[in-house]
């Protein structure tokens, strides 16, 4: 990948991460707050996040040939299977006993939110389970 | 609106669009649709030989993957300094909590092929039915985990 396109990503994902933050998605307790109906805000950050995606993802093509860095514009492939459903449901299982979810876990070393880190200590091996437990396709 | 948004919900709203607008920046520069689940899969790749971390598609994606996820740390610091108060934000959700939560996310996220940004945002943007199937799922048992371990569990 090229150092523009790198350039990007990096950009993007600070632009990510200070979302992240500014939204109080790297504050477990807001999270946990949500699940337990007391506190509606991740809808709205969930849904503006998506909404503008969206209409990136719609129209990005029709506008441009190819990616503004090179290469070429990916398509999400979400496949519907058992792994998807019991997989998201485990998945589910951790978000609401932790508070946490990866994005969040990433970015809040950078607010400083240290306990978190056993979170994405246990996504590691979370991971590895599944990996080393998984055929390679 | 007070019982919906007891802390206001103006934070959450420029949040989330700022969060699709650098998802935006990732497709439209990069062409990238990226969860951030993946990158604990791609970075083990560095350092096991299991054949599941060694696939093309993840060693190929490693590199950029550690970047993006040093774009999050690096956004979230700027706002800590611009923003984040005094006493820094430092959660009371006790350890064995996030440690026993992070496995099942890291196992049911790589399992589910993802997560809250990756089916959530990137997914639902992407109006993909299998992707909406797995919030929903994934919705349901947080609630379901979260309350009950609000009545069992002293924090």
């Amino acid at each position: 990948m090229n150092a523009i396109r790198l350039a990007s990503v990096f950009v993007g994902g600070a632009l990510f991460g200070f979302g992240l933050a500014l939204s109080t998605m790297v504050q477990p307790e807001v999270i946990l707050a949500f699940l337990q109906w007391n506190n509606c805000g991740l809808l709205l950050v969930l849904g503006g996040a998506a909404g503008v995606t969206l209409l990136t993802y719609r129209f990005a093509p029709r506008l441009l040939a190819r990616p503004l860095a090179g290469g070429q514009f990916n398509t999400h492939v979400s496949v519907m299977s058992r792994d998807t459903v019991i997989g998201a449901a485990i998945f589910g299982i951790g978000w609401g006993l932790s508070g946490v979810c990866p994005g969040p876990a990433v970015a809040s070393i950078g607010v400083g939110n240290w306990p978190v880190l056993w979170a994405m200590a246990g996504m590691f091996a979370g991971a590895w389970i599944h990996g080393s437990l998984a055929k390679a396709e | 609106m007070a019982t919906l948004f007891p802390d206001g919900w103006t934070q959450f709203l420029a949040g989330g669009l700022i969060m699709g607008t650098g998802v935006s920046l990732l497709f439209v520069m990069a062409g990238i649709i990226g969860g951030m689940s993946s990158v604990f899969t791609t970075t083990l790749s560095y350092v096991t030989r299991a054949p599941h971390f060694q696939q093309q598609k993840f060693v190929n994606a490693r590199s950029w993957r550690l970047v993006l996820a040093a774009g999050l740390i690096a956004g979230a610091f700027a706002w800590r300094i611009w923003a984040a108060p005094a006493d820094g934000i430092v959660t009371t959700v006790p350890w064995w909590r996030l440690l026993a939560g992070g496995v099942c996310i890291g196992y049911g996220a790589r399992r589910a092929g993802g997560c809250t940004s990756g089916h959530g945002i990137c997914g639902l943007a992407s109006l993909q039915l299998p992707s909406l199937i797995a919030v929903l799922t994934f919705l349901a048992t947080a609630m379901l985990t979260a309350q009950v371990a609000a009545r069992m569990l002293a924090r």
